[in-house]
């Protein structure tokens, strides 16, 4: 009975100049590497009292560790991700122990290489796209005919109207923009657009995009995301990411 | 005439953002739903999306407190 697990971070294909001495990762842990034939699993040896699956379900509802923990990863695939394609895996998965991690890379070996091979010189740039829906309409200055409650009614419809044809055309845009920039990237992502609370904004967020750029079309990439901003339509670029997006093995998986 | 260098190319310059001004809500954008899923001999893994629930929750409730002591 141990009292330890196995928390892995990422895949790569194994290179002789994997040095990655002195890294830490989730509870300033030690990262290590696992190989198995040409993949190496970055991990490191956690404590089961934090990482088992009962302390875990109360952790996730700490921001503060899940704010910590999630940067740990994240910090730790960057690094890899400095140095060779990487194929990160998902916020805490935890193994029993190593021979667990080298069953995976052995079983799912061919996966892992074409998901490698996929990424590889290439890097994920994430795109927001925001409108704000209730800046006042042209309607609003139209001149009133009866008194002022019919006014108020004219204008609250035609409010109403010009909201919904607002949030129409944005969301006609938004699925431009998304064509445009996937036009330029070799995968892309739609991931569920954000709360307004969760994204800090008042505006509504109608596009939360990922693509998978070629490195040399980076410059590509972002001028054509430049040309896109400030046509009523605010747009946030975030990244480069290492390729979250676009290393789904249970999709590419062969089931 | 003078044109503002594009934002884009200002951050291709700097390389890759520093961690700590990678927002937590765009990070767990990709660090929950994206990323290599495996099944199999687990301790536990949150492809669980009760968890991810849990979380996204508890991000909301947060913000909201810190508005309400604002």
């Amino acid at each position: 009975m141990t009292d330890t697990a196995t928390y892995l971070y990422a895949v790569t294909r194994s290179e002789p100049s994997d040095e990655i001495e002195g890294l830490r990762g989730v509870a300033g842990t030690e990262v290590r590497t696992i190989a198995c034939e040409d993949l190496l699993a970055y991990v490191s040896t956690v404590s089961l009292d934090d990482f088992g699956a009962e302390p875990l379900r109360r952790s996730m509802e700490d921001l503060d560790w899940l704010g910590e923990t999630a940067g740990a990863h994240h910090h730790v695939v960057e690094e890899v991700a400095d140095r060779t394609p990487v194929a990160p895996v998902r916020l805490v998965t935890v193994y029993r122990g190593d021979d667990q991690v080298k069953a995976l890379l052995r079983d799912r070996h061919d996966d892992f290489v074409d998901v490698l091979s996929n990424v590889t010189g290439r890097r994920e740039w994430g795109v927001k796209a925001y409108v704000d829906l209730s800046a006042p309409g042209p309607t609003q200055t139209a001149p009133s005919l009866g008194g002022p409650g019919t006014a108020y009614l004219k204008r609250r419809q035609a409010g109403l109207r010009s909201r919904e044809d607002a949030w129409r055309q944005a969301a006609a845009h938004a699925e431009r923009l998304h064509e445009t920039l996937s036009s330029v990237a070799v995968a892309s992502h739609r991931h569920r657009a954000q709360d307004p609370e969760l994204s800090g904004r008042k505006e509504a967020m109608l596009l939360n995009g990922a693509y998978l750029v070629e490195s040399s079309r980076d410059d590509e990439f972002l001028k054509t995301v430049d040309d896109l901003r400030d046509r009523g339509v605010e747009i946030e670029l975030t990244g480069p990411w290492a390729p979250y997006s676009f290393t789904d093995l249970e999709v590419r998986g062969d089931g | 005439m003078t044109v503002d260098p594009p934002r884009g190319a200002a951050l291709a310059e700097q390389g890759r953002l520093p961690a700590e001004r990678v927002a937590l809500v765009d990070l767990l954008d990709r660090l929950l739903a994206g990323g290599v899923v495996v099944s199999g001999d687990l301790v536990l893994s949150i492809a669980d999306i009760d968890l991810v629930r849990i979380s996204l929750r508890v991000l909301i409730m947060s913000v909201r407190e810190n508005l309400g002591e604002a």
